[in-house]
């Protein structure tokens, strides 16, 4: 099917244009459609895992404007698996918001799908406009998301976020402006051809260029020192809506790793220009997020800083730029994004559970369902801290071996094992708090304002990704295989070669 | 004439920047269009400067205009519009919730996680 490439962005982006369509108290339409289009896509992105797993490149050229003239979507083994994950994060997500959280607020659904069909197009296509552009549809859905539901405390968080976010995508443009005018190409594989011969003179502002760039992914990835504003928004927005944001920052580790991967290596413009300083920012996000854990006085919050650790962990894999690492990566990440989701969603529970208090870690009132939330509490922080015997510690065991190369193999480790024992110290202390030591009886039982099956799917996904381990990791290795031979992507892309004559400087 | 048009978009960058770092929303505002002015700036002249060029290849045409600069800079002149919209009014809407004007909200309780 050779449209099968770009359905996965057309299908939530339709469903959106659709679902504005449809008018605010028709409720269950509305969820009907939104559901509807997310199992489509979830199901398109299963059948593109299933045909890029053979090792196969689908390029999807818009208009049929050959590359690098058109814009095209590129499914490689690493794009697919990021898509299925998306759409296997935004059912329990969208599910989340099923009893009443998406009539708090007009256009929820089509706000959602707004965000998927960004999201998707940001890790399927091969342009670096076409990324600015979807970066940018992922970007307005999200600040309208944010704000979904209102009061004051998320337009404190959204102000800043959109103000930061509004520099990125300035600095965004800086950035392709230069390397548009130095290179006369903004594809991504034409880039990886032309980069080992642009003149001498024009390095220095090629590097320029590719160091702002390559900022903007790391703001969305949320990399020390400009990781701030990130528990803030997360922690402020609903409970669905902060399971889909946990994927966010991994559009930026990706679109990062992609860079570096495929367009840098081999090139005066690309030599040394993430590493080493990325390692270390990487290290001090992870420092941060251990120490931002230790700190948070609501559960939502702690999560929000274990996103921050995590984004930390797979920026430092990244910096490394091994075929080892990446693969341990592509195994730690799904892993690590459902995790995380799945502790958004169980603080939305608790906080509905405990009343006033919400999900701020003081004692109060016990839970009138403490046992499954407890067990479920359980194993997302065995999955989020890394313990035996879920995947998170597999995937840590897979980064300590893979990643760490060229000196930094101490100060990886280090920061890998104290970042789990710290994650693992803070949930059990916000355990006791939350479970052992009630004040008062338990309330009376109301309805959970999320529905359970939300919860199962994620805690589920730890389990899952450990009993398929091998199938997954054996995936992980073939795409990061992949990823690092570069040359079949870039033929897929534009071809043989530059033999293209362009006049780049007049 | 490229050192003219550089310090121009240097000049609206440097003002852009000064505005942004204010804790005001209208003066952010107003440096985040500046600096959106500069970059669309530079994104058009990221092609070539110069004037009367054909974009196409025509028989005898002397010089080209690099058509594709001018479609990014109407994408991001268009991305960038609806982005200021949208700031005013949020803007707006934390002036009208808390009553003050600051990029940086004066914390509620529920964020300082304080028992109620």
């Amino acid at each position: 099917m050779t449209h099968l490439a770009f359905l996965p962005f057309l299908v939530p982006f339709l469903a959106a244009a659709l679902l504005l369509l449809v008018p605010g108290e028709a409720r269950k339409a509305q969820r009907a459609a939104s559901l509807g289009a997310t199992l489509l896509g979830l199901v398109l992105s299963v059948a593109l895992v299933a045909a890029v797993s053979d090792g196969s490149i689908l390029v999807y050229r818009l208009g049929d404007w050959a590359a690098p003239f058109g814009i095209v979507f590129v499914a490689d083994r690493l794009s697919a698996m990021m898509v299925l994950l998306l759409f296997a994060l935004a059912v329990p997500a969208l599910l989340a918001a099923m009893r009443g959280i998406d009539g708090r607020g007009l256009h929820f659904h089509a706000l959602f799908q707004f965000q998927l069909a960004g999201i998707a197009g940001a890790f399927l296509t091969g342009d670096l406009f076409n990324l600015f552009v979807c970066f940018e549809i992922l970007l307005i859905a999200s600040y309208a998301l944010l704000l979904h539901a209102g009061g004051l405390e998320r337009t404190r968080a959204g102000l800043t976020y959109v103000a930061l976010n509004l520099v990125g995508s300035a600095l965004f443009l800086v950035g392709l402006g230069l390397l548009y005018g130095t290179m006369g190409t903004l594809n991504l594989a034409d880039l990886a051809f032309r980069l080992p011969t642009v003149a001498a003179s024009d390095v220095p502002l090629v590097r320029v260029a590719l160091v702002l760039v390559a900022l903007v992914f790391l703001l969305k990835a949320a990399v020390f020192p400009m990781a701030f504003w990130l528990p803030h928004a997360y922690a402020a927005a609903t409970v669905p809506v902060a399971a889909l944001f946990a994927i966010m920052t991994k559009v930026g580790v990706v679109a990062l790793l992609r860079l570096a991967v495929v367009a840098l290596p081999d090139s005066a413009a690309g030599a040394g220009l993430l590493s080493p300083w990325l390692q270390v920012l990487a290290l001090g996000t992870i420092l941060l997020g251990t120490v931002a854990a230790l700190a948070a006085r609501r559960l939502a919050v702690t999560a929000a800083s274990l996103v921050l650790v995590s984004s930390g962990t797979l920026l430092f894999a990244v910096a490394d730029a091994r075929e080892a690492a990446t693969a341990a990566l592509l195994y730690y990440l799904p892993h690590t994004t459902l995790a995380t989701a799945g502790l958004f969603v169980l603080a939305g529970i608790i906080a509905a559970e405990r009343g006033d208090l919400a999900d701020r870690l003081v004692r109060g009132a016990a839970m009138a369902r403490a046992l499954p939330i407890g067990l479920a509490f359980a194993l997302l922080a065995l999955a989020v801290s890394g313990m035996p015997p879920l995947s998170g510690f597999l995937g840590k065991l897979m980064l300590m071996q893979g990643a760490g190369s060229g000196g930094w193999q101490p100060a990886w480790w280090a920061a890998l094992l104290v970042s789990g024992l710290v994650a693992a110290l803070v949930l059990a202390r916000t355990a006791s708090v939350l479970f052992w030591e009630p004040r008062e009886a338990a309330p009376p039982r109301g309805r959970l304002p999320v529905p359970p099956a939300a919860l199962l799917l994620l805690v589920l996904a730890s389990p899952a990704l450990t009993v398929a381990a091998p199938a997954v990791a054996g995936y992980a290795g073939a795409a990061a295989g992949q990823l690092h031979a570069r040359v079949p992507y870039m033929v897929a892309v534009v071809g043989a070669g530059p033999d293209i004559p362009r006049e780049v400087r007049p | 004439m490229e050192l003219l048009l550089a310090l121009g978009i240097g000049l609206l960058v440097g003002c852009g920047v000064w505005l942004a770092l204010a804790s005001r929303t209208f003066p952010v505002i107003l440096g985040l269009t500046l600096i959106g002015y500069a970059v669309n700036l530079l994104i058009f002249f990221g092609g070539r400067i110069g004037a009367s060029a054909p974009p196409l290849a025509l028989p005898g045409a002397t010089g080209l205009a690099d058509p594709l600069p001018q479609a990014l800079v109407l994408t991001a002149i268009v991305i960038g519009f609806g982005m200021t919209a949208y700031f005013v009014a949020l803007a707006l809407k934390g002036i009208g919730e808390s009553g003050v004007d600051a990029v940086d909200l004066p914390a509620s309780r529920d964020d300082t996680g304080e028992e109620p």
